[in-house]
């Protein structure tokens, strides 16, 4: 068992990298699935955040339905909550809660609703409204450090979600308690519902602003499963100052005709667009080296 | 927890600073109690907490909605955490942040709104809460309570700590007399106090204006000999409507009191229960009516609307002439 750099008491054993491969595929069918079958979902962002959280779920993370209520795990809080159908079927991968629940998506009196409840195994804080998963991470880093543990605190941000004020409040927050323990990562697809960031609010450049609010930003290609193993294992970039990581990816990624296309932010496939994403996928599958 | 009736004598300060007093007896025990300020440890008289308490003290600068966020992550992570800010601030600009880090994900924050209502007097209307009864209420999983008097606030604080669910407290700065209730039964979030008991009218007061509708009682028994109930509806929400409805029941009218708007507070959550149950005593809510509120200091802007013994007497006499005039 590979020791993780947190407790390393309950980790799961990490997987060969063509598990992770083959994963990230496995995930953006469910994903597509579960939103064919819902007639909703936000599928874009979706298919651009599923290999971080596949890194982080499948290598980075002590944090599975054994040690769920273990004060120790490590935390993952997604403020990017429209993005839930990613997570989802991440959570039932892992075993938090059987996949057949996720047929029931977006169904009357369903706790797998658009965005993360608490009601679902496995999801740790409500988000949705974006803004508020970095604050709350801070507060649970914070937690960390006031009783000296040594758990880890992952939250994943649209680019989009920059905007709010409170990402930077929380921002000074974190750097200021030197929360090393803390590790943001911006899902930075470049798209959000009305167009393109840098058009509808540009806050760009992102690293040099985090930087100067006294964080250690590191830029990784966020679907590039080997870079974000590496990025992540390297946490914390700098001791006493929280990182930040910086997700190059592509909405809609790894079906053709969603990739770096706005009206797939929450569009939901038709029957032939589904199965032909399906044989995408398929044939993407294929073409996995045996030895990656 | 056991509440500690003889905690009824402590008398003549702030509820702010009872607060304060109290919090740092529990912190003194309890390393798990964590205070955080948004540059309010000195309104919400809380320097000797961080001086006695360096480590249990978060200080997050002007930042109220970061301030909320923060304190429901530390609260999922098991520590008591107070937000404390001033109720103006608290409930009004990080209000998403209590919906939905707070409330929503049941995160066990106890938020402290200090220098509530009209506390901070000719500060103005920024520094007035007059809503946050009103937009509390209409969120679930959050209790709210308002003490009245320096032992309901060492109480309150004392079951807020150990409380496991969202709890929102607001505490004025005006030193307060205590008001001692006709029973010995513990405090208890949900079940108001009866401060005085008569059979005419009933005062429904919260927070800093029981101790005015206790005066109007006096009056109303010395000057017209009218008896008056006097209730400290301390929580606002669960009210305590058993507790209303027998109180109508024996009382002929009833007056709410309260330091907020006449929309959405006390009086309206009164209203709404008594008026379901086909319950139909005369009734009038006394706060701070809808227009742009009057400057001046908090005692000022209570005279000015009344929520004096005088004003309060007058509207029970107004009620009792009502009842009479209809016999």
């Amino acid at each position: 068992m590979k020791e993780t750099q947190n407790s390393g008491e309950i980790s799961d054993p990490p997987l060969g990298d063509g598990g992770l491969a083959e994963k990230s595929i496995e995930y953006r069918k469910n994903i597509l699935k579960y939103i064919y079958n819902a007639n909703a979902g936000h599928t874009g962002g979706s298919l651009s955040c599923i290999d971080v959280l596949n890194v982080l779920y499948n290598h980075v993370m002590n944090t599975n339905p054994e040690n769920f209520t273990s004060p120790d795990r490590d935390r993952y809080i997604q403020s990017k909550g429209h993005s839930v159908e990613a997570l989802f079927v991440v959570l039932a991968d892992k075993g938090f809660f059987p996949e057949s629940d996720l047929e029931t998506l977006c169904k009357y009196k369903s706790h797998y609703i658009g965005h993360p409840t608490k009601k679902v195994n496995g999801i740790e804080q409500n988000t949705g409204a974006l803004g508020h998963g970095l604050p709350i991470s801070a507060g649970i880093a914070l937690a960390a450090k006031l009783d000296s543990k040594k758990f880890r605190v992952f939250t994943l941000l649209g680019d989009g979600e920059l905007p709010e004020g409170s990402n930077w409040e929380a921002a000074l927050t974190a750097s200021h308690y030197k929360l090393d323990n803390l590790c943001a990562i911006i899902d930075n697809n470049k798209l959000q519902i009305t167009g393109p960031t840098s058009e509808v609010c540009n806050t760009e450049p992102i690293d040099v602003k985090f930087e100067s609010f006294g964080w250690s930003v590191r830029h990784v290609d966020g679907h590039d499963l080997n870079a974000l193993k590496e990025t992540f294992d390297d946490l914390p970039f700098n001791e006493g100052k929280p990182s930040l990581v910086i997700a190059h990816t592509i909405k809609g990624k790894g079906v053709s005709y969603m990739e770096n296309t706005v009206k797939w932010h929450h569009g939901v496939p038709n029957e032939k667009q589904y199965h032909d994403a399906l044989t995408e996928l398929d044939n993407a599958m294929m073409t996995i080296p045996d030895d990656f | 927890m056991e509440a500690v009736i003889e905690n009824k004598t402590v008398s003549g300060k702030a509820n702010l600073e009872v607060f304060s007093s109290t919090l740092q007896e529990l912190a003194a025990g309890d390393r798990d109690i964590v205070v955080v300020t948004s540059d309010s440890r000195g309104s919400g008289k809380l320097v000797p907490f961080g001086q006695k308490f360096p480590k249990q003290i978060v200080e997050i600068g002007i930042a109220e909605q970061n301030l909320v966020g923060v304190a429901a992550g530390l609260a999922s992570a098991g520590k008591k955490a107070f937000a404390v800010s001033p109720a103006c601030f608290l409930t009004a600009r990080a209000l998403e942040q209590i919906k939905n880090d707070v409330a929503y994900s049941d995160n066990p924050v106890k938020l402290i709104g200090i220098s509530a209502g009209v506390s901070y007097g000719a500060l103005g209307s920024t520094h007035h809460s007059l809503h946050d009864f009103a937009v509390l209420r209409a969120i679930n999983n959050l209790t709210v309570v308002a003490p009245a008097d320096n032992y309901e606030t060492a109480e309150a604080i004392k079951l807020a700590a150990a409380f496991d669910k969202p709890i929102y407290l607001r505490f004025g700065k005006k030193n307060m007399p205590d008001l001692n209730a006709v029973d010995d039964v513990p405090f208890e979030f949900g079940k108001g106090r009866i401060i005085r008991e008569g059979n005419d009218v009933a005062f429904m007061a919260t927070g800093e204006t029981v101790h005015p509708a206790l005066q109007a009682a006096q009056q109303l028994e010395e000057e017209n000999n009218i008896q008056a109930t006097v209730i400290s509806m301390h929580t606002i929400k669960p009210l305590d409507y058993e507790l209303l409805a027998s109180t109508a029941n024996k009382c002929k009218a009833i007056i709410t009191v309260e330091e907020h708007s006449v929309y959405g507070g006390l009086g309206e959550a009164c209203a709404s229960f008594l008026l379901q149950n086909g319950i139909a005593n005369p009734f009038k809510i006394v706060g701070i009516p809808d227009e742009y509120t009057v400057t001046g200091s908090q005692n000022e802007i209570f005279n000015h609307y009344g929520i004096t013994a005088n004003g309060l007497a007058n509207n029970a006499l107004a009620l009792m002439k009502k009842i009479t005039s209809e016999l």
